[in-house]
């Protein structure tokens, strides 16, 4: 991490508790560029998160006041912080399984009241923490603690699944693409309103090894081919969309146009090999 | 919560209602690390679904106060219908080892007055405080005093000072909140007093949870709140709370008339419990009394305390104790 993000972090942090190559280190980085670039007054900064190796990602790392809630319950946490003091800049950041499985009604709930939250779902398709169970963003087909023989079910789109609920801003951009997701992060503190950022965090530990990527690069090389940017997606069949990460931002404007989501595959992640 | 729906914005306060009763609670305890009072009010199966984030309260040292209005359960149970099988659940209903203040009161005056306690206990030990109601007094309808002047507790907000620790035995530290400017950790793990997570130091655990407890235990004197009638003489004590307890002390009078006698001991406390008080009974009084709307979890307290008799009389049909059943158990075994 660049020498003047120190200034960002917890005294006394040495180091990160996450594994060798988990994507989420990165998108901590990500967080803190888009926090220094628009110049946040970090008094009012308030990081809220769940459980899981993702609400890491805040608490304690970042010096700010930091809210580290229950399984599945930062947004609803996050809401009446903001409710009560709206002087507040409120950012959400946590897991997959923690926002979307256990906590997947707060989150539908917060974008349909269009609370001034930004949440940043840091997404390895995989319960990390606890082992590596599935989830409701495990790809069709992945081995999981729970689906040894691959996942049979399908996955949320979570881009579809919080602009349909209501948001003013979604964004969805892999930690390898980091500049884009800085950017998105920073759009989604700006916007008025509920905003969202799905970032595709690779979990080389409990995603990675079970579904045969030898090592951190093949993971991350995953990631990084099945990225299709929106427009492109536009343009192709929904058969050739399955699996694809499809990045982007989308906001209440491609709903009306009912041309924004682009794909109708089995969401973002799709089948590993 | 429909009267502060309509009150509270007019106050300068916030109302929100959240999708579910884990959402009201998690949102109270977001709302609460920014220096606001909160509050949420529930029944039977939201209670329920409220625990786990009731034991983060209890552990972060939350101040917030629950109103849970006792219905006739398990279960849906009879939605409508009143019920007091919650006594047990608000000290006991989170995973851990717990020490809670619950108030429960008998009228509207006191659904009043004890919420105004509920938040200033809170306020002052950082801790969730249950006014368990039931659903007889939730739906009363009678005169009550306002008051013009509150004493009204103050958060104590002092910065630079550790939030999550202090010296003494149940010492409750200060709170500085969000926005206050002192980066604040608060995490629903074991923590050290800055907040830092300490998951592996039996050390750091043990005298966490032990300073949580104490800082009820240590402070019963000041937070046992009982109601004493017609006990000089009493042979026969009825032990009450709640709407029962107004039952009971119609008994008690009737049966004096009788010539026996009976006199009522009320909780206006339930946790921390009133052992002294109970204990205080024994020498005077021969037995007790203990008509309750559940199957005897006031009464195996009471037993804990008092050596003579002490006989338990539930009720789970979903309608309030009548005097006369009380005073014919009482005849029953006097
Ligand atoms: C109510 C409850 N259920 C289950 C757990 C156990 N648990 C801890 S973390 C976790 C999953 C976290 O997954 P995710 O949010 O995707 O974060 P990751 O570790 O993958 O970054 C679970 C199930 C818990 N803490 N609380
Ligand atoms: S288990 Fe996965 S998500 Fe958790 S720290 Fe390790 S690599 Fe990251
Ligand atoms: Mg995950």
């Amino acid at each position: 991490m660049t020498r003047s993000f120190e200034q960002y972090l917890r005294p006394g942090v040495k180091a990160t508790a996450f594994c060798p190559g988990c994507g989420h280190g990165i998108l901590l980085h990500g967080i803190l560029r888009a926090v220094d670039e628009l110049g946040l007054d970090r008094e009012k900064l308030l990081f809220v998160s769940g459980i899981g190796c993702a609400a890491w990602i805040p608490s304690p790392h970042i010096l700010a006041d930091t809210l580290h809630t229950l399984h599945g319950r930062a947004v609803a946490y996050a809401t009446g912080a903001k409710l009560a003091n709206p002087a507040l800049t409120v950012i959400v950041v946590s897991g997959d399984g923690d926002l979307v499985s256990i906590g997947g009604n707060h989150l539908v709930h917060a974008a349909r009241r269009g609370v001034d939250l930004t949440v940043i779902c840091a997404n390895n398709e995989i319960y990390g923490m606890t082992g590596g169970q599935a989830g409701p963003t495990t790809p069709v087909g992945a081995i999981s603690a729970t689906t040894p023989r691959g996942n049979p079910y399908p996955t949320f789109d979570l881009v579809k699944l919080v602009l349909g609920a209501g948001a003013a801003y979604v964004a969805r951009y892999p930690v390898t693409q980091p500049r884009p997701m800085t950017d998105a992060i920073k759009k989604a503190i700006r916007t008025p309103g509920f905003a969202f950022v799905d970032v595709a965090s690779p979990c080389p530990t409990q995603f990675g090894r079970r579904n045969r990527f030898e090592d951190v690069g093949a993971l991350y090389d995953r990631t990084h081919d099945l990225v299709m940017p929106r427009e492109e997606a536009a343009m192709r069949p929904p058969s050739e969309l399955a699996g694809r990460l499809v990045v982007g931002e989308w906001t209440p404007e491609d709903l009306r146009l009912g041309a924004g989501i682009a794909h109708d595959g089995p969401g973002p992640g799709g089948p590993p090999c | 919560m429909e009267t502060l729906a309509e009150l509270l914005p007019r106050a300068g306060g916030v109302f929100v209602q959240m999708e579910d009763e884990i959402a009201s609670i998690s949102a109270v305890i977001g709302a609460s690390w920014t220096g606001a009072k909160a509050m949420t009010a529930t029944s039977g199966p939201g209670f329920s679904l409220m625990m786990e984030a009731l034991g983060y309260a209890v552990f972060t040292e939350t101040p917030c106060v629950i109103v849970d209005v006792q219905r006739a359960g398990p279960c849906t149970g009879q939605a409508t219908r009143v019920g007091g099988g919650d006594v047990m659940q608000c000290k006991w209903g989170m995973h851990g080892d717990v020490e809670i203040v619950a108030l429960s009161p008998w009228s509207v005056q006191e659904m009043y007055d004890l919420s105004v306690r509920a938040f200033n206990i809170a306020e002052r030990l950082r801790l969730p405080v249950f006014l368990m109601a039931d659903e007889a007094v939730g739906h009363l309808h009678e005169t009550a005093e306002f008051h013009e002047r509150i004493a009204v507790e103050q958060r104590d907000r002092r910065k630079g000072l550790p939030p999550f620790g202090h010296p003494d035995p149940g010492g409750v530290p200060p709170m500085p909140c969000f926005g206050d400017g002192e980066n604040l950790l608060v995490t629903g793990s074991t923590h050290d007093d800055r907040g830092y997570r300490k998951v592996e130091e039996p050390q750091v655990h043990a005298r966490l949870v032990e300073r949580l407890r104490q800082k009820v235990l240590l402070r019963r004197d000041e937070l046992v709140d009982v109601e004493r009638h017609m006990l000089d003489d009493a042979e026969t004590v009825i032990v009450a709370y709640g709407f029962t307890a107004r039952g009971a002390l119609a008994a008690a009078r009737e049966l004096r008339g009788r010539g026996r006698k009976v006199g009522l001991l009320r909780l206006r406390t339930l946790w921390p419990f009133a052992d002294k008080e109970v204990a205080a009974l024994d020498g005077r009084a021969r037995r007790v009394f203990v008509p309750e709307m559940n199957h005897g979890q006031v009464a195996g307290e009471v037993r804990k305390h008092f050596r003579g008799d002490v006989v338990g009389y539930g009720q789970t049909d979903g309608e309030v104790i009548p005097v006369a059943t009380i005073v014919r158990e009482v005849e029953r075994i006097s």
